[in-house]
């Protein structure tokens, strides 16, 4: 039996390297899926068939109800993704911090088989730490995306913020430490409850100065931390699959997370601990321009005549659901013979990758789809960029205005274009809450209104026979 | 029981494997990796069931059973998501 649970670890490993492999690759991505549904069933089988497990009712009944849940979840709309992904994060840090509960109750009592070593409790600790925090920072990511009301979505900041997190932290970290050193002491039961108090606290605190702009590197940090939750529970409970499949999931939140903040020219810490858009300097007065506004007949005449468009889109393309009318306007550009990509800068969107999936959705093929860094030295010969709902990413000021807090951020060169249209849902300014003198250029003309409703008479226009 | 430092390891060679693999992921997956790697860090389910099936006093089943519950819709919903954006990507 020992044999079986022995090799049914190896292989699940072997197909969970091999899924993320086939990721390199939309075309053999599905693979993956396949090969990662394989490797968990074996792994699932091989545990539940082990003679210790009796309570087949009860493992029976929470899967029921993981797949009555996880069904429609995998459900919903695509611009609901980052909040379904905070979401998940959530369940896998509670999944985490609740095994190390139930965990340390059964060895406190001293089991025969696996005493309690210093080696296991700093384990468990760690297991209760990063999975609880894992917890309630996902719930709380994943209410400010999905706006929900009673949680702010502007960053809370108060003074001495930083201190007050960090002490908590400090708090379970120390309570942790000192349950290692004593775990027969009388006052370790209670100080282990206030460690995954503690943890469940510090989740609340560490996002709550969090802004939507920064929500693409948190929930890749969230990502990490709980891959690493996995690994301290697969120390824990000395299992090497565990402690594999938790190092991968570990890297990929940590590259991720990487990549975001390059993407934003930012540190981790400045991205946990320097809530973004608190700053409102004072930018340069200077001479205040005005934006030019365009017709949706002017545009669309724009359009047409030029050979290359590149489009831009962002956070606000997302929030109207505009991505099947900007695949209709691909189309009808396409159709005449105008070359047309799309401008994708990593942290655009609320995660990872957001934008890809979006326009994947309304059947973009992905090959027009740039990166950033290799669409930039195409922008100047670029006749039209279409900036819809971007802002921060296409704002000239991150190249030399140290003032702003996206100073150093690496930005799509829309302004090089020779002309620009950006369409933007108000007059306010973006999440930054810094202005973006991209728009009073004098190459740039601006469209205001919804991006849906803008696309969609923009579109009209091309199919009307208005333009021939 | 193994020792910590064959624990210590694996985790180490993994977390080699996993930047070495992860580095590679097309840019245009990002969204989909990140599910697809929640649901497999969702093998999490292996302790709860343990936690859940073996002869433990209530109180920790029910722990186990919520962690079980916790695990197993991360890993419904993540694959089925996964493929469900994967199968989006079209190159013409």
């Amino acid at each position: 039996m020992h044999l079986i649970g022995e090799l049914s670890a190896v292989l699940a490993t072997a197909l969970f390297i091999f899924a993320l492999y086939w990721m390199n690759d939309p075309k053999t991505a599905r693979r993956g899926v396949i090969a990662g549904i394989v490797g968990m069933t074996v792994a699932v089988v091989a545990t539940w068939i082990q003679p210790e497990i009796i309570h087949h009712g009860w493992v029976v009944g929470a899967i029921v109800l993981g797949f009555a849940v996880g069904v429609p979840l995998s459900r919903v709309p695509l611009t609901a993704v980052p909040q379904r992904t905070a979401l998940s994060h959530a369940f896998g840090g509670l999944a985490a911090g609740l095994v190390g509960a139930a965990e340390y109750f059964l060895w406190r009592g001293g089991s025969a088989t696996a005493p309690m070593t210093h080696f296991r409790m700093s384990a468990l600790a760690a297991e209760v730490i990063l999975g609880f925090l894992t917890f309630t920072g996902s719930l709380m990511a994943a209410g400010k995306l999905q706006e929900v009301r009673w949680i702010p979505q502007r960053p809370v900041t108060y003074p001495g913020q930083n201190v007050v997190n960090i002490g908590v932290l400090a708090l379970a970290v120390g309570l942790g430490v000192a349950v290692v050193l004593n775990p027969g002491a009388p006052w370790a039961q209670s100080a282990f409850l206030g460690i995954a108090a503690l943890a469940l606290l510090f989740g609340v605190l560490l996002i709550i100065p969090i802004g939507g702009a920064d929500m693409p590197t948190v929930i890749s940090i969230l990502n990490a931390y709980a891959g690493l939750s996995a690994v301290a529970m697969g120390f824990v409970l000395d299992s090497k699959l565990l402690v594999t499949a938790g190092a991968l999931d570990g890297s990929s939140g940590l590259i991720l997370s990487i990549i975001m903040c390059r993407a934003m020219n930012r540190s981790f810490a400045n991205v946990l601990f320097g809530a973004f858009g608190k700053a409102q300097p004072a930018i340069a007065a200077g001479e205040q321009k005005d934006w030019k506004q365009e017709t949706v007949e002017g545009a669309a005449q724009l359009l047409e005549q030029s050979r290359t468009v590149v489009i831009i889109p962002g956070y606000g393309m997302a929030v109207a659901q505009a991505q099947h009318k900007v695949a209709e306007l691909y189309d009808a550009l396409t159709k005449r013979g105008i070359i047309v990509k799309f401008a994708i800068h990593p942290v655009a969107g609320r995660m990872p990758g957001h934008m890809n999936v979006l326009l994947a959705e309304a059947n973009i093929p992905y090959s027009a789809l740039v990166e950033m860094d290799e669409i930039n030295p195409e922008m100047p010969q670029t006749d039209v960029a279409l900036v819809i709902g971007a802002n921060d990413v296409v704002n000239p000021a991150a190249r030399y205005n140290k003032g702003t807090p996206i100073y150093g951020m690496p930005i799509i060169d829309a302004d090089k274009a020779k002309t620009v249209l950006a369409i933007k849902r108000s007059k306010n300014p973006g999440f930054a809450g810094i202005d973006n003198e991209l728009y009073v250029q004098d190459n740039t003309w601006m469209l205001f209104g919804d991006a849906k409703a803008v696309l969609s008479d923009l579109v009209k226009q091309f199919g009307s026979g208005g333009i021939h | 029981m193994t020792d910590f430092g064959s624990m210590l390891f694996v985790f180490v060679l993994a977390t080699f494997i996993g930047l070495g693999v992860i580095r590679r992921v097309s840019r245009l997956l990002y969204t989909p990796l990140m599910s697809l790697t929640n649901a497999i860090s969702a093998i999490a389910v292996v302790g709860s069931i343990v936690v859940t099936g073996a002869d433990h006093p209530l109180t920790i089943r029910i722990l186990g059973a919520v962690a079980l519950f916790a695990s197993m819709t991360n890993i419904v919903s993540g694959f089925m998501i996964t493929d469900r954006m994967l199968k989006m990507f079209k190159k013409q």
